[in-house]
């Protein structure tokens, strides 16, 4: 009754596909697409630019605001209702602290940084995606940030720690006959590149001390391959311009 | 935004453009790309130039309303995402997204488009419900039409998904083969009027200088299948009979582009 081999064949610490471009919002300040697997988050910036209502200004600095969303057509079963819900809402403000520590708006007080980040398809993994995504529409924008923001899903499957789950992976029971008793524990972590420092964390399921330090250690690993994909999509961006 | 907004009305007058295209020319490059979302039964991406607008058509099965027991139904529903322009703010639709989706809607009921008989399953009792989401990337103009043409594809690429016999549950992680039924093909196109010339596929800068506009959706037979007038000005009815030509001929030029995709 283990998990012994992924379904889709990739290994314990292989990430799915990625594929980033940046600049595919000509009309805001900064944006990305970033595909991992199926799927898909496409960020935008807008910003800095003056923040209503006013007494959400800070006269000190800028306000860091995250918006998520997931289009009606993209979620796996029947059509999503579109508008702000509680799940979007929560993952809006994580998505904030995820990537406040490395922007810096002190430059720019009473204004707001806006960044939206929408969804046309998903497969798991979405705020880390949109994480990703969001980073490189700020470095776009040329908002001042002292390092980029990458992120990934790991987690413990049956036995094993995964990196990058997918939906089966996350519904293991339903979709390997070997593990209909399984667990799963899906842990999206973003790191802030040169440190490594963690400034998301989250995690559903159940998972022992020594597991959960191994699925960060796999983390480390894997958020410098998405890293990667996100630098070589801003080169490839400003060596065009 | 800075608006050309004289310069804009002086070119129209000598029937020309801030970006050089003739008055009734659209943009390019017209990109549809289909089956951009593999969570949609059915989904497009369309490009107008620099205006890009994503559509995903979902299915549900739902019992049918209690005046047409034979027949399924068509939602339309517009987002101007604020991630696509500085001017759209999070929240429930306000009344630009209110008037796209309405006037798209309309093009494809009016029409007939879909045969919503087709769509009954059980009389009075299961029927398919086809709900089409408009969602705007990037607004340069011209959303309306893009829309349309987005839209359309994305009906055009839909397969229903697969339903279990046994407990009727939907399947939507598999697709059929089977495609909707549509019957025609409208599609709306805008016409602006600026300094008393018409225009079509207006910048945003453009849009901000149009006086009047008049939206027309028309199928291949050139048969009209909705209209909705804009704008602060009146137009006369040697205008609108200008206009309904132009609109007919650029359904048809549209239609081509969307044909050549699908092959």
């Amino acid at each position: 009754m283990v998990y012994k081999k992924r379904l889709d064949g990739r290994k314990w610490d292989e990430l799915r596909p990625m594929e980033a471009k940046v600049g595919v919002v000509p009309n805001a300040d900064g944006s990305a697409s970033f595909k991992i697997g199926k799927t898909w988050a496409i960020a935008a910036v807008y910003g800095p630019r003056e923040l209503f209502p006013k007494f959400k200004q800070d006269p000190k600095k800028g306000v860091l605001r995250c918006f998520y969303s997931m289009m009606p057509f993209s979620g796996s079963g029947e059509r999503i209702r579109p508008g702000a819900n509680r799940r979007a809402q929560e993952i809006a403000m994580v998505m904030a602290n995820a990537l406040g520590p490395v922007v810096d708006l002190s430059a720019f007080p009473n204004a707001v940084v806006d960044v939206f980040v929408d969804l046309p398809q998903t497969d798991a993994g979405t705020r880390c995606a949109a994480i990703s995504a969001a980073s490189m529409a700020l470095a776009q924008a040329g908002i001042p940030m002292k390092d980029m923001i990458s992120s990934v899903a790991v987690g413990k499957v049956d036995d094993k720690i995964a990196t990058d789950l997918d939906y089966k992976e996350e519904h293991i029971e339903e979709f390997n006959p070997d593990s209909k008793t399984a667990s799963v524990s899906d842990i999206p972590v973003a790191m802030i590149h040169n440190t490594k420092e963690i400034t998301l964390l989250q995690m559903d399921g159940e998972i022992s001390k020594e597991d959960l330090m191994k699925a960060i250690e796999a983390a480390t690993v894997a958020v410098d391959k998405v890293y990667e994909v996100q630098r070589q999509a801003l080169k490839e961006k400003f060596a065009k311009e | 935004m800075i608006i050309n907004k004289e310069t804009i009305m002086v070119l129209a007058a000598e029937g020309k453009r801030l970006d050089g295209r003739g008055l009734l020319d659209y943009r390019q490059p017209i990109n549809i790309e289909m089956n951009i979302s593999w969570t949609a039964e059915g989904s497009a991406k369309v490009q107008l130039g620099e205006t890009v607008v994503m559509a995903g058509v979902k299915m549900n099965i739902e019992k049918p309303y209690n005046d047409t027991p034979e027949e399924g139904g068509i939602m339309i529903n517009a987002e101007l995402l604020p991630l696509s322009s500085s001017e759209y703010e999070p929240g429930p639709p306000g009344e630009k997204a209110i008037e796209l989706a309405r006037v798209i809607d309309r093009g494809i009921r009016e029409s007939k488009a879909l045969d919503l008989k087709k769509l009954c399953i059980q009389p009075g009792e299961k029927a398919w419900f086809v709900t089409i989401d408009i969602m705007s990337i990037n607004d340069a103009g011209n959303l309306l039409d893009a829309a349309g043409l987005a839209a359309l594809a994305a009906l055009k690429s839909a397969h229903f998904p697969v339903v279990d016999s046994v407990t009727g549950a939907i399947d939507y992680k598999q697709k059929t083969d089977k495609s909707l039924p549509l019957t025609k093909e409208a599609l709306p196109v805008t016409i602006h009027k600026v300094n008393g010339k018409l225009m079509i596929d207006p910048t945003l800068e453009e849009e901000k200088s149009s006086e009047a506009r008049l939206t027309v959706a028309s199928d291949q037979k050139g048969i009209i299948s909705a209209l909705q007038k804009g704008g602060r000005e009146p137009l006369t009815s040697e205008e609108i009979s200008q206009i309904l030509d132009v609109a007919i001929e650029k359904a048809r030029f549209l239609r081509s582009v969307l044909n050549r995709y699908l092959k």
